[in-house]
């Protein structure tokens, strides 16, 4: 990763993102900034509602119709994204460049065209291949992602495919495109846990093969432990905390990134209560003072409620939004959860 | 001591077949178990394995095409009195997955939590039905003002919460949870996990725990039952399960949990289980065995003397 440091594929630049509904205005996304590396896999982390869905859809240009960005830039490959209005322009961009993989298999397909049409709709579009030739892609296409017997697929209609199946299809799809850059929004979250392990493995293997830069967004901790390079907490809007895989597993510095792996019940110890985070996610209706993870978490400091806090740098790659880094800050330690998982971290490397 | 354990729900040879005369799909082959009362009993499988069809069966929704299903000692499938079958309805209630399509759109929550009490036919007062929808809604953590709301106005771990007020309100001595957290968060998850094991308690609920997830079910489960293809592969304590699983597919579960742990996730070996590797003939076919007291595991004479030698 490190020869890469300095290949920025995608670029979000304090980022801010708005919703109408009914004459109130929603700020969904408030000034975040990112940095996407050419060849990395990053993980977007948050619960429902914490818009990481809504920051990824910028790069697509696939808001709904009452948001718009109302600040800041996307650069990708020199151009600003937050500029592009009409549906020529994304064109150019979607699918081309960026595809993406959706949540659910089971609603992302066309239900009356087979399996094969579909993805050959893309291979056509993005390729410029015609014909039989167009078909032989889509074989090949089939047996990357893992379909056997591809002639007899290929005729073979959605609702024929189990669940894993269909997300092998819409992954084949994605790559069909040739993108640079592939988001995964929530790519297992409505499979079983075996066919999810599969599909993880998948989608690691066709980032090497067509060397992608893969996004996944995800509610789940657990789920990227595998398969992410560096990953990003996002809570009420904003990026919390930001760094390798090791460094947020093994050493979180943000309370909500505390909370949101000790709440996991892999780490529970039976008959004692799981780690559960009180209360709910702030109303993003009204503006949110000071940081916004503090009314629910039990040990906030004063001036949590009062300021923002800055980025502030663990490690060149390391960064967390909490006061607790500050020089002033008295010492929190962090939760039983993540201490231990942190000794297992340091026992395994020794 | 598990001997002296009163047993209130037992499955004996329950067969479910769908489909037609000509074309039948045996969903579940020949299940037993039992479950204590008290107990949480987890029912593990991807899927497709019938899970969720044996939690239907028990529950009266789908008919059996053979075996047994005694509850408190009666048998309950089949054709039952009118009686006893208001008993159960009563006794043995229903955790949904989805809370999103579960609950009633049009209804407010007041209904939906009072509906069971309407459907058993006699008429409560008004002032005390309402007083049992407010104290079920309490139970659950929810404020006794939420009941003349819509279902659109909760967020997903509050209508979670108002699946199961829903289910308590009955007053069950046994509960059916089908996968009742796998479409929640993981910081919802933790809660609704806490107000299960909350609930039974203080209530002395029995829970049979349906979910494809094993992380989940070990935290949760006394004792836990792996389901493939319909038929059982493997029951044991859940830690036991955890500490020698001999089944090859509950090994492959296993392996599939996810793991909050970069550098042990790095090393994992993704084991898939291939139904072949058994190399079942005629003279080896497998039958339910116990390999040690209360690990049962479905293997050929060869397999399980294997499994003991692992032991």
């Amino acid at each position: 990763m490190q020869s890469s440091e300095n290949n920025v594929i995608l670029s979000f630049q304090d980022l801010n993102v708005k919703f109408t509904l009914r004459g109130q205005t929603l700020h969904a996304i408030r000034g975040v900034s990112l940095d996407v590396l050419q060849g990395e896999s990053i993980a977007i982390v948050g619960e429902s509602g914490s818009g990481k869905s809504v920051f990824v859809k910028c790069t697509m240009g696939l808001l709904d119709a009452n948001g718009y960005i109302s600040g800041g830039s996307i650069l990708y490959n020199g151009q600003d994204l937050t500029t592009f209005r009409t549906d020529d322009d994304w064109l150019k961009i979607r699918g081309k460049e960026i595809a993406m993989v959706f949540q659910d298999p089971m609603t992302s397909l066309n239900p009356l065209k087979t399996i094969g049409k579909q993805i050959q709709e893309a291979v056509e579009l993005h390729q410029g291949l015609k014909g039989p030739r167009a078909k032989q892609a889509v074989m090949e296409i089939l047996s990357d992602v893992g379909i056997d017997d591809p002639v007899r697929r290929y005729k073979q209609y959605p609702h024929e495919f189990s669940g894993g199946m269909r997300q092998r299809v819409v992954i084949a799809i994605a790559v069909a495109c040739r993108p640079r850059i592939l988001i995964c929004d929530e790519p297992t979250t409505a499979l079983d846990v075996t066919i999810q392990a599969q599909i993880l493995e998948l989608i690691k293997a066709m980032q090497k093969k067509y060397n992608l830069t893969t996004i996944y967004i995800t509610h789940d901790l657990g789920v990227v432990a595998n398969v992410a390079d560096r990953i990003a907490v996002m809570y009420a809007g904003d990026i919390v905390e930001v760094g390798s895989c090791d460094e947020v597993f093994y050493d979180p510095k943000h309370p909500y990134t505390w909370a949101l792996l000790s709440s996991l019940p892999q780490l529970g110890v039976k008959n004692e209560p799981l780690y559960a985070i009180q209360g709910t996610p702030p109303n993003l209706f009204h503006e949110v003072r000071g940081d916004a993870f503090a009314p629910r978490n039990p040990r906030a400091l004063k001036i949590d409620f009062l300021e923002r806090p800055p980025m502030f740098d663990v490690s060149p790659t390391h960064k967390a939004r909490t006061w607790l880094l500050d020089p002033r800050a008295p010492k929190v330690e962090p939760p039983e959860h993540s201490r231990s998982l942190r000794e297992k971290g340091v026992s395994r490397r020794v | 001591m598990s001997e002296q354990r009163k047993k209130l729900v037992e499955v004996q040879d329950l067969t479910v077949k769908f489909g037609s005369k000509r074309h039948p799909f045996t969903a579940v082959d020949r299940v037993s178990f039992h479950i204590f009362q008290g107990e949480t009993f987890g029912l593990v499988g991807e899927s497709g394995s019938g899970k969720t069809t044996i939690g239907r069966s028990i529950i009266r929704i789908h008919p059996t095409a053979g075996g047994k299903i005694l509850y408190g000692g009666r048998q309950i499938n089949g054709r039952i009195s009118r009686q006893l079958d208001q008993e159960v309805t009563q006794k043995i209630q229903m955790i949904f997955q989805d809370p999103m399509s579960s609950l009633n759109e049009r209804a407010k929550v007041d209904y939906i939590v009072s509906e069971g009490l309407y459907s058993r036919g006699h008429h409560l007062p008004e002032k005390e039905r309402q007083e049992k929808v407010a104290k079920a809604l309490s139970d659950v953590g929810l404020l006794p003002e939420f009941a003349s709301r819509f279902p659109h106005e909760f967020s997903g771990g509050q209508r979670q919460r108002i699946g199961i007020a829903r289910a308590l309100i009955m007053e069950p001595d046994f509960i059916i949870a089908d996968e009742p957290i796998s479409a929640l968060d993981v910081s919802i998850r933790a809660q609704v996990l806490n107000l299960l094991s909350q609930l039974q308690k203080e209530r002395g609920l029995t829970y049979l725990f349906i979910a494809h997830d094993l992380s989940v079910v070990r935290f949760i489960c006394d004792r836990i039952a792996v389901i493939q293809k319909g038929k059982i592969v493997e029951l044991a304590e859940s830690e036991e399960l955890f500490a020698h699983p001999f089944h090859p597919y509950t090994q492959a579960l296993l392996s599939a949990i996810p793991q909050p742990d970069p550098i042990g996730e790095r090393n994992k070996k993704l084991l898939v289980y291939d139904p072949d590797c058994h190399h079942y003939g005629p003279e080896n076919q497998p039958s339910w065995q116990e390999v040690c007291p209360g690990h049962f595991v479905l293997a050929s004479q060869e397999e399980l003397e294997r499994y003991r030698g692992q032991l």
